[in-house]
This record gives structure tokens, C-alpha cells and sequence, in this order.
């Protein structure tokens, strides 16, 4: 295995990816180990690598006695064909050993397009791709992370779903399959089993039928499993375990820095954020916790860089003492602090002359569209006046650098408000104009448009997606009105955005087609050096499914939804509530100013949020 | 200035020069030894590694250059030892000394190439490999940055010998001339390739065993 391996590095890309033996890896004496997971990341180790579950996941698990778990990731395409040619079959990156000397396949999902990932990495480490093929106890593969709450289109693949935090949970689950292991269960006796554990969602417990029209008529539990089935959260962030010695990689990996979260959750509400929604409750960790996290882990690695990371870092509780504390210490040590996604509206003078004095970034704004209307009817609740104040401040403090994300195609958006960016961005450089310190220099602004893509657990869950024809036609209409030299315009992929919208809201029939897709080659779909459209709608076709049922046709108020088992703590009613906001382009205060009463409060023990 | 000697073997042979750099500054961090750093917008740890290995090249012989900041009053001799507990797997420390010799003065590396022939060596590849790198000039096309040229390898290295090892395996150690002129060693495979076709091996491994000076005595 190894001298194959040998023999195949030098042919690939970036091979120090493949080989593990990175500095805190962990490695066990298999004498001593009675359960082995395979964790598996579908994406490449790059991406892999800097996601922060996986990496406190791997540090539960193997915190366990006579528990091993490694990391496997996605290859990518030239190792992918390397491994073919010489049968090397995919292997967990600590021992080298194949994938299927695993007890557990666990995957951590954190983006449709890369389900034909998942695939991949069960074909090549020689693991029967559907469910139903596998039917011992052995190669158990269940799956988690945030694009998971809607599980179905993975259901044929997934033996089980592990919803929300898993910092309990996973061990629960693995404590149980251990029980399974020794009292010689079968895999039925086993998912039985499993699924009393709350968080755990089995598909094959549910059987879905449709109505002629092809829509969900309804969801019947089978074998006493439950109506729905309600995500798992750490009650007490300061309590929850957060592993200060990680693995630090040899080969750079895309978040190459310390990783510090100091909250979950985001008060904000943005409606069509899913992880602002699923994320729910907010939950914030105090300083003098993410002071020593810091500290020990910076020290532990080696790192120069960390980041403050959460939906909405500016708004976390306690940031202004956060931040005061570390950057004394980061100074002393030649450490470089991050602070991102900081908000238009609370984005203060003082933080932003703190932050320079270790290094200066860039300026990112989302308003995610071009005018007040329509960033009321998302509840995006920044101000044209908040961005260009913040503007004023930093082009006088001598940024000159801007980067504005925003979205095409949300729900009531008319081309007043596609043009209405174009404003946004002349009224910026206007600002400039007459702040800037150092006209010589230039300023460049950075105009990105997505694609708005409908996600499930969003007030947006029910609306329908616009065709990527109008979308290029809204995103050319955008260019021709921003000819400045000063302003770079870059748009997404309508297509992907088009394909992630049908596996964000699919239902069981998608399986058919991910393995359709993937059968005709798909791979890595997520990577534009890898996206081929084509491929899928070959598959679509192929399989008889058409994908604007689930783009433009739009969910019925009363429609049962595929993802309706999953309980992910915001009621339904609240979403909905939230969506006839949205279409009066009414606001919904914030967290902290006011409870709108979504519902995630009471997976508190408490009952209360501290927003 | 200080100097470290290290070795790179196993699967850390895998870790790109850019990417050891950092594993390096990281190591330094986490042995609590903090470098000096460059003054400018965006300050680099004062480290160097000399004469970078290629990617898949193993060596039990690499040197590295670095400056502690000022205050730092950590025995140099110390800092070996510190280093080598922090390292991913395959980099080992061998010593850190204060004052390395000049980096003009080096002058030939020693390695040794691995040639693996899966169906055994060929009858007479030993002889013929050592009569083709006894003729007086060998022409091999090599990638520079401004495309492809042709170089004379004769004489950018000596003490070339070949035997075999066993039923599979060649052995051609060399030493190579390490600057004005650079001979990569593996370019000794790229002469078999060319003018030897029939005896290219299946697989090939290139190994560095030490660096000397112009005498030829060991350069540290």
C-alpha cells in the first residue's frame, strides 16, 4: 500500500495531501482499539482541513477509549484516476489502511454540490454506494453538518443523519454501535437502536409518498420512529469541549490560521440565511474562555494568525473585551488577529484602528442588495447610510480596498433594485472621492452578485427560484451600468446555483439522479475546474426528473416538505410568518433588541436565549 | 548565523519547499522560540533552508539558516532538541550550531538514486549504465525557467558509481556539483531515459546523503 502510493505521489497534484503525518495527528495502537471511523470530509483537504466541526468532532472521538478515528478526504481528479489505475483503494490518512477495515463511515456535509463527493469516496474505498446493499453491521455509514437537514436527497446512500451539534451526540451514537459491536447486532437491531438517540434520523424508517402531481402527499414513520425528529445543541459553550491541540497541516489549506469560535448562532435573521436559522439558538462564549482556547491553541500550533469566526462575529456579545485581551497578547507574540464578516452597522471606528495595528485587511460589506426596499424584504437590516459612513471612516483611515457581496434574483426583486447596486457603487466611490487620504492610489471595489438559491428552514423555503436565463439578463443588466474602471464585477455560475437549488430542496428521487450524475462522471461539482452542467441534465433526463419542480415552481403553503421530519428548533409557522414580512418588505428587529419568537429557545434548557 | 541540520524523510519527502517553510516558522513558534523578524509591511521570519529539495526527494542532510529576535537568549545548541519534539512526522533535528560556514563555500552533494526495475534489473544495465556515464560528454535536455535546454551533465559530477543491490533494485550514487553549476541529480536519470531507453527503471527515488566543500570536505 504504501510503496503504491510511493509510486503514485509524484504523478499528482499537491501530494503532501495524501499522506497525513501532520503534527498532532492521532495515531493508536490498533491492539487497543475496538471501533474504527473513517471521517470523512466530501471535499478536498484543503477545504476539509480548515472546516472547525471536523476537526472538533475528530478530537471527540479519538478522546474515546478503544476509539479510532481518521480523516479521509476527496481526492482530487488526477489522484482520483491514479488510485483507479493502480487499485488503490481510498484510506484513512493516519494509518494508510483502506477504508474498509472501518467499523463507522462518517461524513461531515457541508454543501450540496458536494454530495457526488460522498460517492466518489464510498466507490473508491470499495463500499457499496445504496443503503439497502450494505447489510451488516460493518460499513455503517451515517452522516451530519449543516447541509444535512435536509437528508433526503442522500437518503438512498446514508444509513443514518446526525442532526446539529455533535459534540454528544457522537458519542452517544458511537457508544451505541460499540454496544451493537460486541452484542453481535444486525444492522436492523442496530438503526433501531440508534434511533432512540435524539438527533438521530434513519430514512429507511420513513416512507415517503407523492400525490399524481408529484408533490409529497405525505411522510409515514415506520418501526415507532418518531413524527419528526429535533436537532442536537451544546446547551453551555463554555462547558462543551473545544480541542486546543489540532492537527496543524504541512501542506497550506485555505482557513491556514487558528480558528477561535466565539459564538453560535447569529441574532440577525436574515431570511434567506439557512445557517442564521439553523444555527438558532444563540449562544455565545465568554472571553475568559476563548482568551486561554486562544492562547493554548496558538502555543500548541505554532500558529501567527488567528480569526475570530461566527455567522456574525460583530455582533458577538463580548467582542470589545474579546479582542482587547487577545491583541495584547497577539502583539507581544507577532500574531496576526482576524476579525470577519464585521456588519456595515456596528463596524466601529476603535475596532477597526485596533485590528490595524497588527495588520491591515481588506473592507467586506454584504448588503446582499442594491436598495433599502429590497434589504427590508430580506431582512438584511443594514443601511445605505451605515455602509457609506463606515465607507467615509476607512477611506480616511487609508483603505482603499472594498469588496460588496451581493445577491441576484431574491424573491420580489425588480431591476430597480438590480440597478440599485450600480447606485450603491457610485455613491461609494463618491465617498471616496472626497475622503480619501491618498487619491494617487486609486480605490478598487469589488462587486460580487450570487445567485439567490432557496434553502430549506429559510422564510425563502417555499419561493421560487428565477430561471439562470434571467438571471444572466438581471446580472448583464448590472454590468452595463457599472463601467467604472475602479469597480471589478464578478458573478456565480447561474447553472451550479440552479443545481444547488434542486439538491437543497430534492426529495428521495434525487438519489437516482446524484448517482446518475456521478455514473456519467460527475465529480467535485463544487470546483469550477470540474463542473459540467451537461453531465447532470443528462441525468435528470435519464432518470425522469425535472428539475424546475424543485427551482421555479416554487413550494405550496400547505405542502408537506421533504425536510418536514427535521425539527431544527425554528417552528414552521415563525418561517412562514417571516416569509409574508418578507413580501410587505417589513423587518424583523434583531435577537437582542427584540424575541420574534422563532421557537430555537426552547431547545434550551432554560427556555431563554442570550442574545 | 545560526544554523539547524535536519532531515526530511518518509512522508514528509511529500512537503513542498514553500510548505516546509512554514512547518518550520510553526515549529519555531511551538518551541517557544520566537525568530527575528524582517521589518515592512508584511514581516517574514528571518529562515532559509538551503539548496530546497524537490517534491519526493528524501535527505538526511538539509540546512537551515535563522535569526532569533533580539532578547532571546535561548543556547543555540539548546534549540535542536526543542525543535525535534514539535516536528510532523519525518523531519528530524539533527543539531542547531551558532555559526555555519559560508553558504558560497558548499559546493558538491552527495545522493543516491533508487532505481527499481519490477520485472529485475536488465542483464547488462550495470555495465552499461557505468560505460554511459564514462563517456567524456553527455547532452540532457533540461526545464529551466525560460523552456527547455540542453546541458552537458560530464562534468557536474564525479565519484558516479552503480551496483546492484538485488534482484530489483540499481543503486547510482553521485556526487553532484550543488552550485555554479546546479546538476539535480536526477537529471543522471534523465540521461538513462534519454540514451538508455531500455534501461529505465520503473521507479526511480533520489535521496541526499550529505553536502561538501570544494575540498570535499563536509561542509556544516
Amino acid at each position: 500500500m504504501n510503496e503504491l502510493l510511493e509510486r503514485i505521489l509524484p504523478a499528482v497534484q499537491k501530494p503532501a495531501r495524501y499522506v497525513g503525518g501532520e503534527y498532532n495527528q492521532i495515531v493508536k495502537d490498533k491492539q487497543d482499539v475496538e471501533l474504527r471511523v473513517a471521517f470523512c470530509f466530501p471535499d478536498t483537504y484543503e477545504i476539509g482541513m480548515s472546516n472547525v466541526g471536523m476537526r472538533i468532532l475528530y478530537a471527540i472521538m479519538n478522546n474515546m477509549d478503544g476509539v479510532w478515528c481518521e480523516r479521509v478526504f476527496t481526492p482530487w481528479g488526477d489522484m482520483e484516476q491514479e488510485m483507479r489505475r493502480h487499485n488503490l483503494p481510498l484510506y484513512g490518512l493516519e494509518s494508510h489502511d483502506p477504508m474498509e477495515d472501518f467499523d463507522l463511515i462518517a461524513f461531515s456535509v457541508g454543501y450540496e454540490m458536494s454530495y457526488t463527493n460522498i460517492l466518489t469516496m464510498l466507490d473508491l474505498g470499495n463500499i457499496p454506494l445504496h443503503a439497502k446493499d450494505r447489510t451488516g453491521l460493518k460499513h455503517i455509514v451515517f452522516a451530519g453538518g449543516a447541509c444535512t437537514y435536509n437528508p433526503e436527497p442522500l437518503a438512498d446512500f446514508v444509513d443514518f443523519f446526525s442532526l446539529g451539534e455533535g459534540e454528544e451526540s457522537t458519542v452517544e451514537i458511537l457508544e451505541c454501535y460499540r454496544d451493537a459491536k460486541r452484542n453481535k447486532l444486525s444492522k436492523e437491531e442496530f438503526l433501531l437502536a440508534v434511533s432512540k438517540i435524539p438527533g438521530v434520523y434513519v430514512p429507511s424508517f420513513y416512507e415517503h409518498r407523492y400525490n399524481p402531481d408529484g408533490t409529497l402527499s405525505e411522510i409515514v414513520p415506520l418501526h415507532g420512529a418518531p413524527k419528526t425528529v429535533t436537532k442536537r445543541i451544546v446547551q453551555d459553550l463554555d462547558k462543551a469541549f473545544y480541542p486546543t491541540k489540532m492537527i496543524v497541516p504541512s501542506t497550506e489549506i485555505v482557513h491556514d490560521r487558528m480558528n477561535l469560535e466565539v459564538m453560535r448562532g447569529c441574532i440577525r435573521g436574515c431570511r434567506f440565511c439557512q445557517a442564521g436559522y439553523t444555527y438558532r439558538p444563540v449562544r455565545p462564549r465568554l472571553p475568559d474562555t476563548l482568551f486561554c482556547q486562544a492562547k493554548e491553541s496558538l502555543e500548541d500550533s505554532g500558529n501567527h494568525e488567528i480569526t475570530l469566526s461566527s455567522l456574525s462575529t460583530s455582533d458577538y456579545k463580548y467582542l470589545a473585551e474579546a479582542t482587547d485581551k487577545l491583541l495584547d497578547y497577539c502583539e507581544e507574540k507577532k500574531i496576526n488577529m482576524s476579525v470577519p464578516s464585521l456588519r456595515a452597522d456596528n463596524f466601529s471606528r476603535e475596532l477597526m484602528l485596533k485590528l490595524q495595528k497588527v495588520r491591515k485587511s481588506g473592507l467586506t460589506f454584504a448588503p446582499e442588495a442594491g436598495t433599502q426596499r429590497l434589504r427590508d424584504a430580506i431582512n438584511k437590516n443594514v443601511t445605505e447610510e451605515e455602509i457609506l459612513s463606515t465607507c467615509e471612516i476607512a477611506f480616511s483611515g487609508g483603505w482603499n480596498n472594498v469588496k460588496l457581496y451581493f445577491m441576484l434574483g431574491l424573491p420580489t426583486e425588480t431591476d430597480e433594485d438590480v440597478l440599485g447596486i450600480a447606485e450603491l457603487v457610485y455613491k461609494i466611490l463618491k465617498v471616496w472621492r472626497e475622503h480619501a487620504v491618498n487619491k494617487k492610489r486609486g480605490i478598487r471595489i469589488h462587486v460580487a452578485t450570487a445567485f439567490f438559491v432557496p434553502k430549506p428552514f429559510t422564510a425563502f423555503q417555499w419561493e421560487k427560484q428565477i430561471t439562470p436565463e434571467e438571471y444572466t439578463r438581471r446580472q448583464k443588466l448590472l454590468k452595463s451600468a457599472m463601467l467604472s474602471k475602479s469597480v471589478e464585477y464578478n458573478w456565480h455560475d447561474s447553472k451550479l446555483s440552479e443545481l444547488e437549488a434542486v439538491l437543497a430542496r430534492g426529495d428521495r428521487r434525487l438519489g437516482a439522479v446524484l448517482e446518475a450524475a456521478w455514473k456519467n462522471g460527475a465529480r467535485l461539482d463544487g470546483w469550477i475546474e470540474y463542473f459540467d452542467y451537461e453531465l447532470w441534465m443528462k441525468a435528470f433526463r435519464d432518470t425522469g426528473v425535472d428539475p424546475s419542480f424543485y427551482t421555479t415552481r416554487g413550494f405550496g403553503k400547505d405542502e408537506v416538505l421533504p425536510w418536514d421530519t427535521i425539527d431544527c428548533g425554528v417552528s414552521k409557522r415563525f418561517l412562514w410568518l417571516e416569509k409574508e414580512r418578507s413580501d410587505r418588505s417589513e423587518t424583523t428587529p434583531d435577537c437582542r433588541t427584540r424575541c420574534a419568537g422563532c421557537g430555537a429557545n426552547h431547545l434550551l434548557e432554560r427556555g431563554v436565549c442570550d442574545a | 548565523m545560526p544554523r539547524m541540520l535536519f532531515q526530511k524523510t518518509g512522508d514528509a519527502v511529500w512537503i513542498s519547499h514553500l510548505d516546509l517553510m512554514r512547518v518550520l516558522q510553526r515549529a519555531f513558534r511551538r518551541a517557544g522560540i520566537l525568530l527575528k523578524h524582517s521589518q515592512g509591511f508584511t514581516p517574514h521570519p528571518c529562515l532559509s533552508i538551503a539548496m530546497p529539495l524537490s517534491v519526493g526527494v528524501s535527505s538526511e542532510y538539509e540546512l537551515a539558516d535563522f535569526e532569533l529576535e533580539e532578547g532571546d537568549e535561548t543556547p543555540i545548541a539548546q534549540i535542536a532538541a526543542r525543535l525535534d519534539q514539535v516536528m510532523p512526522q519525518g523531519i528530524h533535528v539533527v543539531r542547531t550550531y551558532p555559526n555555519g560556514q559560508k553558504l558560497k563555500e558548499l559546493k558538491w552533494l552527495k545522493a543516491r538514486l533508487t532505481l527499481i526495475y519490477d520485472h529485475g534489473v536488465p542483464e547488462r544495465a550495470e555495465d552499461e549504465l557505468r560505460d554511459l556515464f564514462a563517456r567524456p560528454s553527455l547532452t540532457v535536455e533540461k526545464h529551466s525557467k525560460k523552456g527547455p535546454v540542453e546541458v552537458d551533465i560530464q562534468p557536474m559530477h564525479r565519484d558516479t558509481t552503480i551496483f546492484r543491490e538485488d534482484a530489483h533494485t540499481l543503486i547510482l550514487e553521485t556526487v553532484a556539483s550543488a552550485q555554479d553549476p546546479t546538476l539535480n541529480p536526477l537529471l543522471l536519470i534523465t540521461a538513462i531515459e534519454t540514451y538508455l531507453p531500455q534501461y529505465k527503471a520503473d521507479f526511480t527515488k533520489c535521496h541526499r546523503i550529505r553536502v561538501y566543500n570544494r575540498a570535499m570536505e563536509p561542509f556544516t
